[in-house]
């Protein structure tokens, strides 16, 4: 079992901050610490509080946790397959699969931010990364931003696409899991799941939040074009015979 | 600060830069768009929406034919004025609910139809200049803190939450809110109508939610004792109208860049030139300051290889505006501090380009923009990487300081991140407001090496997009590794040739 660690094992010691929506007060100092209290913390200790607006007041909260976490019986999966380079990458696919691999990336719904597709399929990459449209064994399609999800099925229909890069940068709301959900239902419903190797990207994505949106990889901030290269050359199937 | 520049490549840069916008501006004077045709429109007092929430200036420019609209939409919509005897507003509306069609009125004539547009134009054209002196006499009142000036964004998606965000802002310190826009509507071929309250990232640019905004800006003003600025987004398929409704709703900056759109937003360049063009007529004449979006090209490359095309954009941008009748201190160039912090001394490639911009610039109300690309989760180190950003921009004299997040990587910004925010760059501005002074970079050194070799850099880039054009150039992927075709892009059946005797009315009275 584990518990937060802040100078001595098990004292559960965690920070916090947060805004009230009223003006700062003493009042404003007791009501941070009874709510953290409400929270279910002990040791409270409201180290600042002071107004940021005239109503709102910001607070910096140190407590203690009596909650633990049983860390041997988790299972999580991850993605991250071993670091491989562009050359050994096109080698691989050269070898298993026998044909470029077509790989269409896009951002789907309204979202208009292609910064992070653009990051792993453009030629230059991302961080001295070469990206997906340099490598020999891939053929890379960059439907741009703000695709929709019907769109983007029929495309993959049409091309025969191996591989499906779904992206969306904005979050508010929860705007990108209803588009990542319908791009697999769409998916599912036109009998093309099981066809594309299904993954999705943007700066809050992880593999758990992938897995249980029905992706096969998720790919969150700082991902290098390699590392989605790799999963895609790992994942295709060998070719017949 | 000072560091030794070679004034002669930057003359040379210049004088590149007048041959690169030469062909653009002949262009621009031989063309017109619909969303220009639409702005006329909106300036003359057009607002409101049709049937399906068409808004009116986009019924009345569709409702012409090709050839009518070559000649431009102010001529047949001065007809309908002369023969109705309404107001534009009451035209309008009757236009977009199917009671009236311009065709109905081609009987009137043309000299009448003229000079009956020309009354409205000078009308319209005294609001925006009335807008302009009342900006000008606020600001005598309430005079602003020095800069940088406190750029601070806000961004619910609902008009009212971002008033009272903006309303907090201010109160924290801020002198410059900007609403962010909703993702995606620099790709809509219209603005839409009304206050809104959902949005993606982002409030729609409106009318309504400009004048809402406005409004709480200046009563917080008021209780501040200090002019509190307004700003929002021009760029994109709309970037005249937007330009009109922000004269009229006295927004006090627009970001207005004379490529971001064809490059980021995947627009017409034909339509962007254009558009930005009559748009910055406009913001010259509101005194309306625009930001350009040279910060793009290091968010989406990397930002020590790019620093040759952020300068050459500022030349470009420059020129352009300068072309629009724009003066040096309305144009607000822009840059950003987006280095990778695991780069040794990459502190001190900032410096040097952010003092190479303040010396090239003298004028300008230089845009520093903040760190985002390295910004991740540890918001910890995300604070400390922001306040070197605001080290830089206070140290160099950046004049528009857009104030850097700590939870950038993370989500739009609560109310406490932007307090967070606002206290690290007091801290700092204050802390080391004369320091720039202080400090000669030593001759020859690292810093002044590093801006020889952007400004060089610079040039060389200029004379070739020069040689071969600003639109084969873009054509070429020259800028930002982005590669678009003159004729591909959103927007481009929106632009038109002019036919002789094409007329829009605010031309002569903005030049």
């Amino acid at each position: 079992m584990i518990k937060p660690y802040g100078d001595t094992l098990d004292d559960g010691k965690v920070q916090l901050s947060f805004t009230l929506p009223v003006p700062w007060s003493e009042a404003a100092d007791e009501a941070a610490r009874q709510l953290v209290v409400k929270m279910g913390f002990s040791d409270v200790q409201v180290a600042e509080g002071r107004a940021i607006a005239e109503n709102f007041s910001f607070f910096v909260v140190y407590a203690s946790t009596s909650q633990a976490i049983d860390f041997e019986s988790l299972a999580v999966p991850s993605v991250k397959t071993h670091k491989m380079s562009m050359e050994e990458i096109d080698a691989l696919l050269e070898e298993r699969v026998g044909r470029k691999v077509r790989v269409a990336g896009a951002c789907i719904g309204t979202d208009a931010h292609t910064v992070g597709i653009d990051a792993i399929l453009n030629m230059k990459g991302y961080h001295g990364d070469y990206g997906l449209e340099r490598y020999k064994m891939l053929e890379t399609f960059n439907l741009g931003s703000q695709v929709s999800v019907e769109d983007l099925v029929r495309f993959t229909k049409e091309k025969k696409i191996d591989a499906l890069l779904a992206s969306q940068v904005v979050t508010q709301k929860g705007s990108d899991v209803k588009n990542f959900t319908a791009l697999v239902e769409l998916l599912e419903a036109e009998g093309l799941r099981d066809n594309v190797i299904l993954c999705c990207g943007g700066p809050r994505m992880t593999s758990l939040l992938a897995t249980e949106l029905g992706y096969d990889a998720g790919f969150g901030r700082g991902t290098l074009p390699s590392e989605v290269a790799a999963f895609i050359a790992t994942r295709m199937p060998h070719r017949a015979g | 600060m000072q560091i030794q520049i070679d004034r002669k490549a930057v003359a040379r840069c210049r004088k590149s830069a007048a041959a690169i916008a030469d062909p653009v501006q002949a262009f621009v004077e031989r063309h017109s768009t619909v969303s220009v045709e639409r702005s006329i429109l909106r300036l003359l007092g057009v607002d409101g929406v049709g049937p399906g929430d068409t808004p009116a200036p986009n019924i009345i420019v569709e409702s012409l034919d090709a050839s009518e609209l070559a000649a431009g939409v102010a001529i047949p919509f001065g007809r309908a004025l002369v023969e109705t005897g309404l107001a534009p507003r009451e035209l309008g509306e009757r236009l977009a609910n199917g009671g009236a069609e311009l065709a109905q009125f081609s009987g009137v004539s043309k000299e009448a139809a003229r000079s009956a547009i020309a009354a409205s134009a000078r009308d319209a054209f005294d609001r925006v200049l009335a807008r302009h002196g009342e900006r000008n006499d606020l600001m005598h009142q309430m005079p602003q803190l020095p800069a940088p000036l406190l750029y601070m964004i806000v961004a619910s998606g609902n008009i009212y939450e971002d008033r009272t965000a903006a309303v907090a802002a201010a109160e924290a310190g801020a002198q410059i809110i900007a609403v962010i826009r909703s993702t995606g509507q620099s790709l809509l071929d219209f603005v839409p109508y009304g206050p809104t309250t959902e949005g993606f990232g982002g409030t729609y640019a409106t009318q309504a939610n400009f004048a809402i905004v406005r409004e709480a800006l200046d009563e917080a003003s008021r209780r501040l004792g200090r002019y509190v600025m307004l700003t929002n987004y021009a760029s994109g398929l709309c970037m005249p109208e937007i330009a009109a409704m922000a004269a009229l709703e006295r927004l006090d900056m627009l970001l207005n860049d004379s490529m971001y759109g064809i490059l980021f937003r995947d627009i017409n360049m034909k339509r962007t030139f254009v558009d930005q063009h009559f748009s910055r007529k406009l913001n010259a004449a509101s005194g309306i300051i625009i930001n350009t979006g040279e910060d793009n090209y290091l968010t989406t490359a990397d930002a020590v290889e790019q620093a040759p095309a952020v300068l050459a954009s500022q030349f470009i941008n420059e020129e352009l505006a300068h072309r629009a009748g724009m003066p040096d201190r309305q144009i607000g160039l822009g840059d950003a501090y987006e280095i990778d912090p695991n780069l040794e001394d990459g502190f001190l490639l900032e410096v040097a380009q952010a003092q190479l911009a303040r010396q090239i610039f003298p004028d300008a109300p230089l845009k520093y923009m903040p760190p985002t690309k390295h910004m991740t989760g540890d918001i910890f180190k995300g604070h400390l990487i922001d306040a070197m950003f605001n080290l830089t921009s206070v140290m160099t004299g950046q004049t528009i300081h857009l104030c850097g997040i700590l939870t950038e990587a993370i989500h739009t910004p609560f109310l406490g991140d932007r307090a967070l925010s606002l206290d690290n760059a007091r801290y700092i501005m204050r802390t080391a407001r004369h320091f720039g002074d202080e400090v000669i970079p030593k001759p020859g050194g690292r810093i002044e090496r590093r801006a020889a070799d952007v400004l060089g850099e610079c040039e060389v880039l200029l004379e070739r997009v020069a040689a071969r054009g600003l639109m084969a150039s873009i054509e070429a992927g020259v800028f930002a590794d982005v590669k678009r075709s003159p004729d591909g892009g959103r927007g481009f059946d929106g632009v038109f040739e002019r036919a002789p005797g094409y007329w829009n009315p605010f031309e002569e009275l903005l030049s």
